[in-house]
């Protein structure tokens, strides 16, 4: 296939030519772009969460009277543990993607406390029982004793008076990158400090907290006894039994304390919760691609048609002097491919500019390479596809059009 | 002329249906993609108390303790105009500006009246009286409390219209009690229905951006007696209490200020940094940075409006010029085909003027549907934002200026996307053509 005669033709028709290479380029752009925005938020989707998920109910009480708290939580928790189907209960001051939440700056000295980089973490804290009724899985060292959990007192600067704690994998590994995490410090201000006892599989924040995704599991668990403040209960329960848990949790605490307001909700819940603007965003994303690229195709479609009619006489004398059919499709192909690369080439250049400008402006983080080739591909394909038609219609011109004089 | 070109344009529309279906279309789909985002984005980054929001200012202190390399600027873009009490009645007291208010957000439980039904919560505000004169909030039965209610820490209340319909059925209820977090709070007002978006206000405090006014407004100082949690809290030093939140080294509360003037905008300015010297020569603060944004630089500097939102009409926007493009395409393979066409009008005596004007009105009514089919997806994309579960979603609806919006920027776009096909069209030479029929 000669490129030189492909080459000469667009040089007549410059203009619709430059206008498929703009449209292709910006197609590539922003199809790089939003593909690469629709991936960062899957992955925030699917970042894992060491808890049950499936398995927890959430049954939150607001309006304790914080002088009987100490004894309403346990009286709660007894009940619901009576609930036939539920394997474990416990009152946590906080659920992963529960949007609210309680954090530290943390230091693993008192003097690294104050530095610019202390890491920010979410304090979870849950009365006995906790591990269990969260799913929480240990990977190192050990969960609390019953001892840490009856000595351990709410203070009034929202910290527990133990003095041990267990941390998520990945914060051991931010703290202590080169050393087991077991038996170190871990500073909350000054005069709180906690020794970690065991490391679990991260487990996610309340909420993003301005962090961004990297830490998004930087959290520290610590036992609690039961106090105002510790009154988000966990239920769990095989799956299919959540809605009747839920059920009969609900109208036993509301028999036991006529004055709170119970709230309740399956995990599963919280987390779609969580994530719905996140998903909306991502099919939002997702539509406007697939009718970029619609759209794209059909101004493919559109201006090739309209230069195969122009172009019908040349065909015809290309066909009566001997080109095939192949030769006349292999054409427009070829065309459409130089056209293509054109585009796409300019593309990648503008969608690496969008996405230095979206990294200025916005939480984006600089876009993958592998994303342009990608893109390119699809971009390749697109137009091969779009001017098939075209093509088509081109290859079935009849030789004797060169011989008609209109 | 304008109505043969019409028809001209029509006759042509005719002979290439499925060509001018596909420009309608794209044009339509951008044009909807960008009205759709602009609405939202309009909704978004409005202006709240627009008559007022000049004269209304947040000061920003740095009450961080001695040790803290926290620069002042990133501490504001999290924390805002958020305080310590002591801070904030300290400035209050001052009396400096023409209005002062200091509030916080609690969550607020409610009693009905009624015997046997269970006590809900509410979106509570707790501040001080000048609150409601300051941000224009409107009173249907009796008015806001007095300064002196501040001081004496009396249990007064405001309650929000649709609070009066759901407890009282819309009766004026000035003068009853009503039951909040277990204390007995006698109402003196309810307001019109009254909820600025963004809730400026609230950003600092820990409320959500958007949505639904707040039901229950309680004076500041009785809610610190009855201990009412606030519904954010930035502790920055070691050794405090929660349960003595007014003297506790914790940010929880924010002051707006009412100030006349630019110039009265200075002198606040000038009084707030003494007042931060002052307390600095009393060892009581450290960090001698202060600030002063009006309302619209105070929603800019906290970012109150969502990337995201942004980040879609963009990328609306870069959808619309693919279609631009498009339509460029489509349109100048349409008018080289007719060649022959424009060679004979030319011949018979049509100017270039005339040529180029008739492609422009083409180009006009495909604008022009393009807008109504716009107007059609615009209609059908805020229909399905209003069913998303972003908290502004229940707001998005076309207004008048983006109903006009939508066709001015349709035109533009078409007759842009026009003027490349029409100027090609206009210097085709009549002679060729003619030849070659």
């Amino acid at each position: 296939m000669q490129i030189h005669p492909i080459l000469a033709a667009l040089r007549k028709h410059k203009i619709p030519a430059l206008l498929i290479v703009l449209e292709i380029a910006l197609a590539c752009a922003v199809l790089c772009n939003a593909v690469f925005m629709i991936g960062a938020r899957i992955s925030e989707i699917h970042l894992p969460n060491g808890v049950d998920e499936n398995g927890i109910s959430v049954i939150g009480v607001q309006g304790i009277d914080p002088a009987t708290a100490n004894a309403d939580i346990p009286r709660d928790l007894a009940a619901l543990r009576e609930i036939p189907g539920v394997t474990g209960a416990a009152a946590f001051n906080m659920i992963p993607l529960g949007n609210s939440g309680w954090n530290s700056d943390i230091g693993t000295s008192p003097d690294a406390l104050m530095a610019k980089d202390s890491p920010n973490v979410a304090e979870y804290m849950f009365t006995k029982g906790g591990p269990d009724a969260m799913g929480l899985r240990l990977l190192q060292g050990r969960f609390f004793n019953d001892a840490e959990y009856a000595d351990s007192k709410l203070g009034g600067n929202y910290m527990p008076t133990a003095h041990v704690v267990v941390v998520t994998q990945s914060l051991a590994e931010f703290l202590w990158p080169d050393a087991s995490a077991l038996g170190k410090q871990i500073w909350v201000g000054k005069e709180n400090s906690y020794t970690v006892v065991g490391v679990i599989a991260d487990v996610l924040r309340p909420g993003e907290n301005g962090g961004g995704v990297a830490h998004f599991h930087w959290a520290t668990f610590m036992p609690v006894s039961a106090a105002a403040g510790i009154q988000a209960y966990v239920v769990r329960s095989a799956p299919q039994d959540r809605a009747r848990v839920i059920r009969a949790g609900v109208a036993r605490l509301e028999a036991l304390s006529p004055s709170v307001v119970v709230d309740a909700k399956t995990f599963s819940e919280i987390r779609d919760k969580y994530f719905a603007d996140t998903c909306s965003m991502v099919w939002m994303l997702a539509l406007v691609c697939v009718v970029m690229l619609a759209v794209t195709a059909f101004g493919i479609v559109g201006l090739t048609s309209f230069w195969v009619g122009q172009r019908r006489r040349q065909i015809g004398i290309r066909r009566a002097v001997g080109a095939n059919r192949a030769h006349i499709l292999q054409y427009f192909q070829t065309e459409n491919f130089l056209l293509s690369t054109a585009g796409v080439a300019v593309g990648m250049l503008l969608a690496f500019g969008i996405n230095l400008y979206l990294m200025r402006h916005y939480q984006t983080l600089r876009m993958p390479w592998y994303y342009l080739p990608v893109s390119a591909i699809a971009l390749w394909l697109l137009g091969q596809l779009a001017v098939l038609g075209p093509a088509l219609r081109a290859a079935s011109v009849p030789p004797v059009v060169a011989t008609r004089s209109v | 002329m304008f109505g043969y070109y019409l028809d001209l344009a029509r006759r042509s529309f005719r002979h290439n249906r499925v060509l001018t279906a596909l420009m309608v279309l794209a044009l339509g789909l951008g044009i909807g993609a960008s009205i759709t985002t602009l609405t939202v984005l309009k909704l978004l980054s409005g202006d709240p108390l627009p008559q007022k929001s000049v004269r209304l200012y947040a000061p920003e202190i740095n009450p961080l303790s001695k040790d803290s390399t926290t620069p002042a600027a990133r501490l504001w873009e999290g924390w805002g105009n958020l305080m310590t009490y002591t801070d904030a009645m300290n400035l209050l007291h001052a009396r400096k500006a023409a209005r002062q208010s200091v509030m916080a957000l609690t969550q607020a439980k409610v009693a009905p009246q009624e015997a046997g039904q269970r006590p809900f919560f509410s979106n509570g505000v707790i501040a001080t009286s000048d609150f409601f004169a300051m941000f224009d909030a409107a009173f249907q039965y009796g008015g806001a409390w007095s300064a002196d209610d501040d001081e004496g820490r009396a249990h007064v209340a405001v309650i929000a219209g649709f609070l009066n319909d759901k407890l009282f059925g819309g009766q004026n209820s000035v003068g009853k009690i009503l039951r909040i977090n277990e204390h007995d709070y006698r109402i003196v007002g309810v307001l019109k229905p009254w909820a600025p978006q963004p809730r400026f206000y609230a950003t600092s405090l820990g409320g959500r951006g958007y949505g639904n006014g707040d039901a229950v407004f309680m004076p500041l100082q009785a809610a610190v007696v009855d201990k009412m949690n606030p519904q954010n809290v930035n502790c920055f030093d070691t050794g405090f209490d929660v349960e003595h939140l007014d003297t506790a080294p914790c940010a929880w509360v924010s002051l707006w200020v009412e100030l006349a003037s630019t110039a009265d905008a200075d002198a606040y300015k000038t009084f707030l940094s003494s007042y931060v010297a002052q307390q600095i020569s009393l060892g009581r603060m450290h960090h001698p940075e202060t600030n002063l944004p009006d309302l619209m630089g105070y929603l800019a500097q906290q970012r109150v409006v969502p990337d995201d939102a942004r980040l879609q009409a963009n990328l609306a926007f870069g959808f619309l010029l693919i279609c631009i493009v498009n339509t460029v395409g489509l349109l100048l393979a349409k008018c080289l085909r007719r060649s022959r066409e424009i060679g004979v009008r030319r011949a018979l005596g049509a100017s270039r003027g005339a040529i180029f004007a008739q492609f422009m009105v083409e180009s006009g009514m495909i604008g022009a549907a393009g807008g109504v089919l716009g107007l059609i997806f615009a209609e059908l994309g805020l229909w399905a934002i209003r069913h998303q579960p972003a908290e502004y979603a229940g707001l998005a609806h076309l207004d008048l200026t983006m109903f006009a919006a939508t066709f001015v920027v349709a035109l533009i776009a078409s007759l842009i996307a026009g003027l490349l096909p029409a100027w090609r069209a206009c210097v085709v030479a009549p002679a060729p053509q003619l030849k070659a029929a």
